[in-house]
C-alpha cells in the first residue's frame, strides 16, 4: 500500500520549531523541501477540509491534533474558500483512500493540487504539548536537511504585525441572492471579506441579498450599495496591522446595524475604540465551551482564533458573551450603536450549530435599527 | 441552578446481577453517583442484589439494602427509610423497569417520592418503541418504517406492508432478547412468536430491517438549563444487523463528514429534548445509509448504559458522577473537569488517539448456541484498547481477550483460518461471528480486495483497508531479510505485539523485545485528558503507544501496582475487579500510590481516580512489562505487584514478573496447588482425604483409573479453568467417549492430552455436599477463618453455579471444625501470604478436599457483604507485608472477625444467575462445567427465607401457591417424595411424570396431574402444553438417573422458554419449600448492611 501512516513509500521529512523543536514525520501532500508558517493546532474530531479551507489559516501551519485525517475525503460543497491559504497541514496518520458517499476526491490530491505541503506520522499530541508551553511558533518543514529547515524557522514570521487579508480578500464585489426567507425578505447585506468563509455567506442569503466587498472597501463604497446591515467577516492575522478596514468600519457604526464573526470581531472591537491581544496559542477547535450571559446558557463553539479583545477596552459597550475555559470576551455588543459581534464561529462548519441563532439575531437587528443607508427606510 | 436543599434523602437503584447485556458497567456508574451524592450532602439509599459491588460496600451509601430488586421489595425499602427522591437512570433497564413500576403501583406518590434524572414520561417515551416512534416523526426524524403487533396474525399483516427483509424487536427489553431479522415468512413467524412471548407487555414492532447500514452512537448530556453537549461519538466496526453490544465499537466516529457529523448531533439534541430527558446522560443510536448518507434514528436509552462507561473510559469524561450532580440541580457549568480542573464540565471533550471496542463471548462454555451474531446480545463482556491509530488499538484490544490471540492473526491460532479454502473462508466473512476480523485479514492477505469484502461484509471501506494495512504490514515483517529499528517503529505502530513478531519472525519474545529496545523501540505512555492536550492534564490515566514523548509524571513515592482481571466472562467476573479496587482503597489508605493495569472499561478498577496512577492496557506479559518500565523510570520504588486478586489472568503473568516484585503467596505455591501430583503429595502428607484417582493419557489408562476408584468418574483435562471441559461419566463407554472428545476437536488445539497435561480421572462423589472456605494467612503464621459456605447444590455442580449459604446450614460442629482445620493445614504447607480458597466435598461425614486456590476467590466479596469483614483490604494489607494483629489494632480488622460467623443473626445466600434466556437452545442442566454470569445475595433471619429471597433476586420468585411439577431421576426418587409432601402441605397441587408418580403414590401422596414424557402419547398432559397454559408455576425436574442428563431437556427449555421457575436439584427444591414454609409465618423484611454489621465493621471506602 503507498501512503498512510507510517509508509516506507514517503520521503522522511522534519518540522522544526523556532525554539529549536524537531518533529519527524513523513512529506506528504504538495512537495516541498522548505516550507515555513506559524505553527497552530487544531483540536476539531471532524471537519479538516473547511479547517483548511478556511481563510483565517492564511499564514499558519496547522497540525490536527486528531489521529486520522482524510477518512471521508473531500467534496466541493464543504469548501470554505475557493483554495486554501494555509502555509502547510500536518498529521498523525493521513488516510490514503476515502470513504463517504460525499467524497469526490481524497485529501492528499486535494493538498496537491492546490500546493499545499504536508507531514503525516508526525506525533501531533508532542506538538500540541509543545506549542500549549511555548506558544504559537513560527516553524518550518520540509524535506530539506535539519540545519536548513532550522535556519527557516528562526527567520520565519509569524503572525504579529502582518497584513494578511490582503493575501485573502477577493478582488472583486460579488453577489448573492437571498435563498428559503432571505428570498423575500428585501434586506440588503453588505459582508465584507477579510477571509470569509463560504458558509457565512450562505447564512447571510438566508437573511437576504448579499454582497460580498473586498477589504479595502470605504465607508462610502459601501453606503452607496445601500445596505440594511453590514458585515464583517472572520480573516487571517493581527487586527492591530489593518487600520483600513478599523477606520472604514468606525464610519459604518451607527449609520447602519453592524455584525461581525471573528476577526470582524475585533476590528469593530478596534473601531469602536477597543484593543486586542495576541493569546499564547490562541483557540482552534470545535468544543469550547461559551456562556451567553444575558440566559446563561451555554454553546459549544467552533473557535479559531489567536488574537482577543482585552476585557474592559471598549467604551460603551458590554460584554454577551466569555469562554469558559479560560475567560476570554467571546463576545460584545455596542451600548450606543446597532452593533454586535462574536469572537468564535457561530457559522460553525465545521463544528456544532449552537450559535446559529446570531444570525437570526443580525436580522432582527437590521429591523430594528432601518439604515440611514437604505432610501424609504423605517416603512418596511 | 445550585444545589437542591429541599432534598434531603435519595435513593439509588442498582442493576442487580451481572446479566448479558448488564454487567458491571453500572457497578462503575452506580459507585460514582453514590460517592457524589453522599460528597454533596445526601443520605444516600442503595438497593442492590449484587453482592459483588463496589457500590454495595457499606461504606459507599449510608443504607445499602443487598435485596432483591423486586418492586414489593423496594416498597417496603422506601416506606422504611423514605426517600425525598429516587434516581433511576444509572442502574441500567432494571432500575429504570422497576421505576415504572413503582410509578404505576403508585408507590411513589403514596410515599411522595421524586423521580429524579428522568421523569417517568421520559422513560416511558424512550422505552415504548411506538411512543418513541410517534414522537421521533413529530420532531421531523426519520424511523424506519414499522408497525406494532400484538399478535401473530396482526404482525403478518404488517409484515405484508412492510416487505423482508423485516426485523423483530420485542418492547421493554433489554439486550436485543427475542430480536431477530426475517428473511422470509416461515423465519418471521418463528421470530414473531418468540418476540412476544419475550416481551413482558406482549408487543413487537415488526420493522423494515435496515441491516447493512452503517451503525453510529451519540452520548449525550443534558442540564436542567437545556445545555447539551455530546461526550463522545462512537462508530460500529459491524453495521446495523449486528448488536452495538457485539459489535467492534470505535471511538470517535472516523467515516462521518462534520456537515453528517453536526446533523446528528442536531438530531441526538433534538430527541433528547423531544423524550424530555431533563438531566444526564443518553445514548443515541443512528444508523447511515453508506450511499445515500440517509440517516435514520434506531433507538435511545433515557439513562446511563454500557455505552456510556465506555464513552467515559474512552474520554475521561465521568458521565455516571456528572449526571448525578446534575440529577441534584447542578449545571453542566458548574461543575469542573476532574481532569483539567481548570475548565467546566460543560464543553465536549476531544481525543487525540482511537478507542477500540471488542466484545467477548463465551460460546464454548454453551453448546448448541449458534454463534452467529444478531440483533440480540450474546457477548459476556468486552475489553477496550487505547492507540493513537485504530490499527493499534484494535490489535491491542484483540490481545486483551485473553483468548489465545496475540493480535489480528500473526499467532499460532491463526492455523485454523489458513486451512481454508478461498470460497470457503469468503462464504464465513459473510457472517458475523465472533471470528470474522480474522477471517477478514486472512481474506485480505490472500489478496481478496477490499471492494470484495466490504460487499461481503457490510464493513466501511475504512475499516476494511485498515485491516488491510495490517495485513499487508505483516506479510512484509514476514519476509524482510532483517528488522531494523524503522519496521520495529511502523510494526509497533501498527500495534503488533512482540509475540506477533515472533510468530513472524521464528524467534521468540524475548528476542525480538531485546532487539527492538536495541533499535529505541520503545512504549511512551501518552495520557487521557479530555482536550487533546489543549489544557494541561492532572489525572494520570494513561495508555502506551510509540511516539517520541513520554507523559508519566515522576514520583518519590513507594508504588504498588495491582494487575486487573481483564475482560468480564464467564468464571471470571465483577467479583475479581471488586478484589482489585479494594487493594487500591486500602493500600492508599497504607500510604502507598497504587497503580492500576487493565482493559475492562466496564468496571469500577478503571475509573481514574480509583487508583494514583491508572494504565489503560492488555494484560499481557508484554505489556506489562512496558508499565513497569515505565513506572521505574518514574523513580521511587516499585514495591510489588499484586497477581492474586484479578483473577487467573494476573495470575498467569506471574511467570513473567521478577519474582522478588510479586507480592503474597509466591508462584511455586502457586503452582503446587495447580499441580496435580505434587498435590496429591501434599494432601497425602497432610492427612487429607482427596477423592480418589489418577491421571491419564490414554483411553485406556483412563478406563485403568475408572476400574480402580469405580463409576462415576469424574474426567477433565488439567489446563483450563472454570470446569471447562468437566464431564461425569457412568461407564466405560462414556469414558471412551470423552477421552476421544479431549484428544480431536477443540479441546485438542487447546493443548490436547500429554504426559504434562493429562486427563484427570476422579471418583465422583455422589449426593455429596460442596464447602466453599475462605481463609487469609499473614506471615506471622495466623490463619483466618473468614467464611465457611455450604453449597445447596451437591458437588458436581460447579461451585460458580450453585447456592450456598453463609453460615453453613447443615454440617456437623465436628465436620465445621475439620474444615477448618484443613484450611489452615494446606494454607500453612503452602506458605500463603493472603487470601486462600479451599473446596471440599463432605459425604457421609466424610470431609474430602477438591481444590485449593491461593488466591482471591469468587466468594471474598460475598463474605465480606454477608460477615462485615473486608477480606480483600485484609488481604492486600497481608500482601504488603502487615500482619493480622497489626490489622486489628489498626481497626481495619474486626476484632471479632473470627468469631464473628458463629453469633450472626442472619443467613446470606449466594444465587447464581444464569443466562439461559439468551441462548434457546443451551440445556439448563446445571453440571460442573460454570456458566453463570453473575450471583445475587438473599439476607434474612432462616435459612429458607435468606433463598427465598436469593431466587426472587435472581428474577425466579418462588410460588407461594399452585402447582409444582416434578420430573425425578430414579435415585432421587425417595428424597423427592419428603420434598413433594413438603409442598404437598404447603397447599401446592402435585404433576408429575409417570414414573415420579408412581413412586408418589405408591408413598400415599396425592398427585393431581399425570404427566407424559416425550413419546409417551395419550396417556395424560403433555409437560410442554402445561407449561405453556400457565397451569405449572414451579417445576423441578433432576437428571435421569445414570442416563444421558439431557433427559429431561425438553421440559426445562419450555421452562425458560415460559419464564416458569425450574429447580434442577433436589436440594435446590427443599430449600425453595423451607422458602415458602417461613414466608408464611414472617412478613416480607427488609434490612441494610450497616444493621447487618454495626459499628463500621466494614471502613468507609
Ligand atoms: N431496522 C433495523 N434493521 C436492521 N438492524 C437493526 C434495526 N434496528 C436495530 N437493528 C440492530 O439491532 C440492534 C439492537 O437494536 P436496538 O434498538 O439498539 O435495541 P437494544 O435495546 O437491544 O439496544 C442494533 O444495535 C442494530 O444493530
Ligand atoms: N470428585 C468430585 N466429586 C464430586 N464433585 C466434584 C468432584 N471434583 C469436582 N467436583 C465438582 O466440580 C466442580 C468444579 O471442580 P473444581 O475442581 O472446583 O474446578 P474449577 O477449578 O473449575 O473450579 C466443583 O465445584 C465440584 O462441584
Ligand atoms: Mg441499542
Ligand atoms: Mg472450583
Amino acid at each position: 500500500m503507498s501512503g498512510g501512516r507510517p509508509s516506507s513509500a514517503r520521503p522522511p521529512s522534519l518540522l522544526v520549531t523556532a525554539d529549536g523543536a524537531v518533529f519527524a514525520g513523513e512529506a506528504a501532500g504538495a512537495p516541498a523541501a522548505v516550507a515555513t508558517g506559524e505553527l497552530v493546532f487544531n483540536t476539531a474530531m471532524s471537519g479538516y477540509q473547511e479547517v483548511i479551507t478556511d481563510p483565517s489559516y492564511a499564514g499558519q501551519v496547522i497540525s490536527f491534533t486528531s489521529t486520522h485525517i482524510g477518512n471521508y475525503g473531500t467534496n466541493a460543497a464543504d469548501d470554505e474558500a475557493p483554495v486554501p491559504h494555509c502555509r502547510g497541514v500536518v498529521v498523525c496518520d493521513l488516510a490514503d483512500e476515502p470513504s463517504n458517499w460525499r467524497a469526490t476526491e481524497a485529501l492528499e490530491p486535494f493538498l496537491v493540487r492546490h500546493g499545499v505541503p504536508a507531514m503525516t506520522g508526525v506525533d501531533t499530541r508532542r506538538l500540541a504539548r509543545h506549542v500549549r508551553q511555548a506558544g504559537a511558533v513560527p516553524c518550518a518543514f520540509g524535506t530539506a536537511p535539519e540545519a536548513e529547515l532550522r535556519a527557516a524557522a528562526s527567520t520565519a514570521l509569524g503572525t504579529d504585525g502582518l497584513d494578511l487579508v490582503s493575501d485573502v480578500t477577493a478582488a472583486h464585489p460579488s453577489v448573492h441572492a437571498g435563498t428559503g426567507p432571505g428570498a423575500a425578505s428585501g434586506l440588503r447585506i453588505v459582508a465584507f471579506d477579510f477571509g470569509v468563509k463560504t458558509t457565512m455567506v450562505s447564512l447571510l442569503t438566508t437573511l437576504g441579498t448579499v454582497t460580498v466587498v473586498p477589504a479595502g472597501t470605504t465607508a462610502g463604497e459601501v453606503m452607496a450599495l445601500e445596505p440594511d446591515g453590514v458585515f464583517l467577516s472572520n480573516g487571517p492575522g493581527d487586527p492591530a496591522a489593518l487600520p483600513g478596514p478599523i477606520g472604514t468600519v468606525a464610519d459604518l457604526v451607527g449609520g447602519v446595524p453592524v455584525f461581525g464573526i471573528c476577526l470582524g470581531h475585533q476590528i469593530l472591537a478596534a473601531a469602536l475604540g477597543g484593543t486586542t491581544y495576541k493569546l499564547p496559542f490562541g483557540h482552534h477547535g470545535a468544543n469550547h465551551p461559551v456562556q451567553r450571559l444575558e440566559s446563561g446558557v451555554v454553546e459549544i463553539t467552533s473557535q479559531n482564533h489567536n488574537y482577543a479583545v482585552a476585557a474592559g477596552s471598549i467604551p460603551d459597550a458590554e460584554t454577551t458573551h466569555v469562554n469558559l475555559n479560560d475567560g476570554v470576551i467571546e463576545g460584545f455588543r455596542s451600548l450606543r450603536a446597532p452593533a454586535f459581534s462574536v469572537q468564535y464561529h457561530p457559522e460553525a462548519a465545521p463544528g456544532p450549530h449552537d450559535a446559529r441563532y446570531l444570525f437570526a439575531a443580525f436580522r432582527d437587528l437590521m429591523l430594528a435599527h432601518p439604515s440611514s443607508a437604505r432610501a424609504g427606510a423605517g416603512t418596511r | 441552578m445550585p444545589r437542591r436543599d429541599d432534598l434531603e434523602s435519595i435513593l439509588v437503584i442498582g442493576s442487580g446481577p451481572i446479566v448479558i447485556g448488564q454487567a458491571c458497567e453500572f457497578d462503575y456508574s452506580g459507585t460514582q453517583a453514590c460517592r457524589v451524592l453522599a460528597e454533596e450532602g445526601y443520605r444516600v439509599i442503595l438497593a442492590n442484589s449484587n453482592p459483588a459491588t463496589i457500590m454495595t460496600d457499606p461504606g459507599t451509601a449510608d443504607r445499602t439494602y443487598v435485596e432483591p430488586l423486586d418492586p414489593e421489595v423496594l416498597t417496603r425499602i422506601i416506606e422504611k427509610e423514605r426517600p425525598d427522591a429516587l434516581l433511576p437512570t444509572l442502574g441500567g433497564q432494571t432500575a429504570l423497569n422497576l421505576t415504572m413500576s413503582l410509578v404505576e403501583l403508585g408507590v411513589l406518590d403514596r410515599f411522595g417520592v421524586e423521580v429524579i434524572g428522568a421523569r417517568p414520561e421520559a422513560i416511558a417515551t424512550a422505552e415504548d418503541r411506538d411512543q418513541f416512534k410517534v414522537a421521533m416523526e413529530s420532531i421531523g426524524l426519520e424511523v424506519p418504517q414499522s408497525g406494532f403487533a400484538h399478535s401473530l396474525r396482526e404482525a403478518e399483516e404488517i409484515a405484508a406492508d412492510i416487505g423482508f427483509p423485516i426485523m423483530v424487536r420485542p418492547s421493554f427489553i433489554l439486550g436485543g432478547k427475542g430480536t431477530g431479522i426475517a428473511n422470509d415468512a416461515a423465519q418471521f413467524a418463528r421470530l414473531a412468536a418468540e418476540g412476544l412471548a419475550a416481551s413482558p407487555v406482549g408487543q413487537i414492532l415488526v420493522e423494515r430491517s435496515i441491516a447493512g447500514w452503517k451503525e453510529f452512537e451519540l452520548e449525550v448530556m443534558r442540564d436542567a438549563a437545556d445545555n447539551c453537549v455530546v461526550v463522545c461519538s462512537i462508530e460500529n466496526v459491524d453495521p446495523m444487523g449486528v448488536h452495538t453490544g457485539d459489535s467492534i465499537t470505535v471511538a470517535p466516529a472516523q467515516t462521518l463528514t462534520d456537515v453528517e457529523y453536526q446533523a446528528m448531533r442536531d438530531d441526538a439534541f433534538a430527541c433528547l429534548r423531544r423524550v424530555g430527558v431533563e438531566t444526564g446522560g443518553s445514548n443515541v443510536q443512528f444508523a447511515v445509509d453508506p450511499s445515500t448518507g440517509r440517516r435514520v434514528i434506531i433507538e435511545m436509552n433515557p439513562r446511563v448504559s454500557r455505552s456510556s462507561a465506555l464513552a467515559s473510559k474512552a474520554t475521561g469524561f465521568p458521565i455516571a458522577k456528572i449526571a448525578a450532580r446534575l440529577a441534584v440541580g447542578y449545571l453542566l457549568n458548574e461543575i469542573p473537569n476532574d481532569i483539567t480542573k481548570a475548565t467546566p464540565a460543560s464543553f465536549e471533550p476531544t481525543i487525540d488517539y482511537v478507542v477500540t471496542k471488542v466484545p467477548r463471548w463465551a460460546f464454548e462454555k454453551l453448546p448448541g448456541a449458534d454463534e452467529r451474531l444478531g440483533t440480540r446480545m450474546q457477548s459476556v463482556g468486552e475489553v477496550m484498547a487505547i492507540g493513537r491509530t485504530f490499527c493499534e488499538s484494535l490489535q491491542k484490544a484483540l490481545r486483551s481477550l485473553e483468548q489465545g490471540r496475540a493480535g489480528l492473526n500473526a499467532d499460532a491460532a491463526e492455523a485454523a483460518l489458513d486451512a481454508l479454502r478461498d470460497d470457503e473462508l469468503l462464504a464465513r466473512i459473510e457472517v458475523a461471528t465472533p471470528d470474522r476480523v480474522f477471517e477478514v485479514e486472512t481474506a485480505l492477505r490472500r489478496g481478496v480486495d477490499v471492494d470484495e469484502v466490504v460487499a461481503r461484509t457490510g464493513i466501511d471501506p475504512w475499516f476494511v483497508r485498515q485491516f488491510e494495512r495490517i495485513a499487508s504490514e505483516r506479510t512484509r515483517l514476514a519476509a524482510a531479510a532483517t528488522l531494523e529499528g524503522a519496521d520495529y517503529r511502523r510494526a509497533k505502530r501498527l500495534g503488533f505485539s512482540d509475540a506477533q513478531l515472533a510468530y513472524l519472525r521464528g524467534t521468540t519474545e524475548a528476542a525480538v523485545r531485546a532487539e527492538r529496545l536495541a533499535h529505541g523501540v520503545r512504549a511512551t505512555f501518552k495520557t487521557v485528558d479530555t482536550c487533546a492536550a489543549e489544557f494541561e492534564a492532572f489525572t494520570p490515566y494513561h495508555y502506551a503507544t510509540y511516539e517520541e514523548e513520554d507523559e508519566v509524571r515522576r514520583s518519590d513515592r513507594a508504588r504498588v501496582v495491582i494487575l486487573g482481571s481483564g475482560p468480564n466472562r464467564i468464571g471470571q467476573g465483577i467479583e475479581f475487579d471488586y478484589c482489585c479496587v479494594h487493594a487500591s482503597m486500602t493500600l492508599r489508605d497504607a500510604g502507598y500510590e497504587t497503580v492500576m493495569v487493565n482493559c475492562n472499561p466496564e468496571t469500577v478498577s478503571t475509573d481514574y481516580d480509583t487508583s494514583d496512577r491508572l494504565y489503560f492496557e492488555p494484560l499481557t506479559a508484554e505489556d506489562v512489562a512496558n508499565v513497569l518500565d515505565a513506572e521505574r523510570a518514574a523513580g521511587g520504588t516499585v514495591a510489588g505487584v499484586i497477581v492474586s486478586l484479578g483473577g487467573q489472568t494476573p495470575l498467569k503473568l506471574a511467570g513473567t514478573l521478577p519474582p522478588e516484585l510479586v507480592l503474597g503467596t509466591s508462584p511455586a505455591s502457586i503452582d503446587l496447588a495447580e499441580d496435580r501430583e505434587r498435590w496429591n503429595a501434599l494432601c497425602e502428607e497432610l492427612g487429607i482425604p482427596q477423592p480418589p484417582g489418577g491421571t491419564a493419557t490414554t483411553t485406556a489408562d483412563a478406563l485403568a483409573v475408572a476400574g480402580r476408584v469405580g463409576y462415576p468418574v469424574l474426567l477433565r483435562p488439567s489446563y483450563v479453568l472454570g470446569g471447562r471441559a468437566m464431564e461425569i461419566v457412568y461407564d466405560d463407554d462414556g469414558v471412551r467417549r470423552v477421552m476421544q472428545s479431549m484428544t480431536t476437536g477443540a479441546l485438542a488445539r487447546e493443548g490436547g492430552v500429554t504426559a504434562e497435561r493429562p486427563v484427570l480421572v476422579d471418583r465422583f462423589l455422589e449426593d455429596a455436599v460442596e464447602v466453599d472456605v475462605d481463609a487469609v494467612r499473614d506471615d506471622a503464621g495466623e490463619v483466618l477463618i473468614a467464611g465457611v459456605m455450604e453449597h445447596v447444590e451437591e458437588a458436581g455442580v460447579h461451585s460458580g453455579d450453585s447456592a450456598c449459604a453463609l453460615p453453613p446450614q447443615t454440617l456437623e460442629p465436628a465436620v465445621v471444625a475439620t474444615l477448618e482445620q484443613h484450611t489452615r493445614a494446606l494454607a500453612a504447607s503452602l506458605a500463603v501470604r493472603g487470601l486462600i480458597n479451599v473446596q471440599y466435598a463432605v459425604k457421609d461425614g466424610q470431609v474430602y478436599v477438591l481444590e485449593a486456590n491461593p488466591r482471591a476467590s469468587r466468594t471474598v466479596p460475598f463474605v465480606a457483604k454477608a460477615t462485615g469483614v473486608p477480606l480483600a483490604m485484609v488481604a492486600s494489607r497481608v500482601m504488603v507485608g502487615q500482619t493480622l494483629a497489626e490489622l486489628r489494632g489498626e481497626g481495619l480488622l474486626p476484632a471479632d472477625a473470627v468469631d464473628r460467623v458463629r453469633v450472626l443473626d442472619h443467613v446470606s445466600v449466594k444465587e447464581a444467575v444464569l443466562p439461559f434466556d439468551r441462548f434457546p437452545g443451551v440445556d439448563t442442566l446445571l453440571g460442573p462445567e460454570m456458566r453463570s454470569t453473575g450471583e445475587v445475595m438473599g439476607v434474612d433471619v432462616t435459612f429458607g427465607l435468606a433463598f427465598a429471597k436469593s431466587q426472587m433476586a435472581a428474577g425466579t420468585r418462588l410460588p407461594d401457591s399452585g402447582t409444582v411439577f416434578l420430573s425425578l431421576a430414579d435415585r432421587d426418587k425417595p428424597a423427592g417424595l419428603e420434598v413433594a409432601r413438603a409442598f404437598s402441605d404447603l397447599g401446592f397441587e402435585i404433576a408429575a411424570t409417570l414414573g415420579t408418580a408412581g413412586y408418589l403414590r405408591a408413598a400415599g401422596l396425592v398427585v393431581d396431574t399425570l404427566v407424559a414424557k416425550v413419546g409417551e402419547e395419550g396417556v395424560a398432559s403433555d409437560a410442554v402444553d402445561l407449561l405453556a397454559q400457565g397451569k405449572v408455576q414451579l417445576v423441578v425436574n433432576t437428571p435421569r438417573g445414570l442416563g444421558p442428563r439431557a433427559d429431561g431437556r425438553h421440559i426445562r427449555t419450555a421452562a425458560v422458554a415460559y419464564k416458569v421457575p425450574c429447580l434442577t436439584t433436589l436440594a435446590a427444591a427443599r430449600a425453595a419449600a423451607a422458602g415458602m414454609a417461613d414466608a408464611r409465618v414472617h412478613a416480607l423484611e427488609v434490612r441494610p448492611l450497616q444493621d447487618l454489621h454495626p459499628v463500621g465493621s466494614e471502613p468507609a471506602t
